[in-house]
């Protein structure tokens, strides 16, 4: 499977882009990589003089590892021509362990619970280097190809 | 199943959806899930699959792009009932 496809397919660009590597996708789960560059643009604001990454933006790290490039994969499984994806995150809960730090470098793990009517709901946990869990939660997003 | 069964079922399950609370008061077949009780797109796919698990049937694609009021969603139910 050439995942290199799907992440050209995703939709963001930086300073909004957190995914570096997918390490495994298929029908029922996503694996993937992301490095928090030490000069984020959130770091110097998030907290004064103490820079640790947003809890939103983990969340986001979350969602576009773990349900918009297993989403873009399953839209590409049911139909090959990817023109003009739409996205809108519906629903997220998640609960927050231990805090991620300039430099660090996270996993993100993605489980389906469903996909039905463009709606895709997942569970979807975070690691550090340690394999120590940094947060986990359920993720839900609408997804769809314009096109059809 | 008799009608009133149906469109109580599917007023509990649309309940924790709806925004709009006052469009529960006067709930009938008439009521329109986007209209009426403000439930979002991401949450009516909640909904059907909350209707599924409660009557035991499976909503294809194209029954769910007609379910726009509760009379449709009752009509959609009692068909494929009566087809199981």
């Amino acid at each position: 499977m050439d995942y290199k496809n799907i992440l050209e397919k995703l939709p963001y660009s930086s300073p909004f882009l957190f995914v570096d590597e997918l390490l495994k996708v298929n029908e029922k789960s996503a694996e993937g990589i992301y490095n928090f560059p030490v000069d984020s643009f959130f770091y110097k604001g998030h907290f004064k003089n103490n820079p640790v990454t947003p809890g939103v933006i983990l969340t986001e790290c979350m969602a576009q590892i773990g349900v918009v490039c297993l989403g873009i994969f399953l839209l590409q499984n049911e139909k090959n021509d990817l023109n003009d994806i739409k996205l809108a995150l519906s629903s997220s809960e998640v609960e927050f362990y231990l805090p991620v730090y300039p430099g660090e470098t996270v996993k993100v793990i993605s489980e389906k619970l469903f996909y039905r009517f463009n709606k895709l709901k997942c569970e979807v946990r975070m690691y550090d280097k340690e394999e120590k869990l940094i947060c986990r939660g359920k993720i839900a997003g609408m997804i769809k190809n314009e096109s059809e | 199943m008799k009608e009133k069964d149906i469109l109580d079922a599917i007023k509990k399950i649309v309940t924790p959806y709806t925004q709009r609370k006052e469009g529960l008061e006067n709930f009938s077949k008439e009521t329109d899930f986007i209209k009426d009780l403000e439930v979002n797109s991401a949450n009516l796919v909640d909904v059907i699959l909350d209707v599924e698990d409660k009557f035991d049937i499976e909503i294809d694609n194209d029954s769910m792009e007609g379910m726009l009021t509760v009379g449709d969603a009752k009509n959609i139910i009692e068909r494929k009932l009566a087809s199981a």
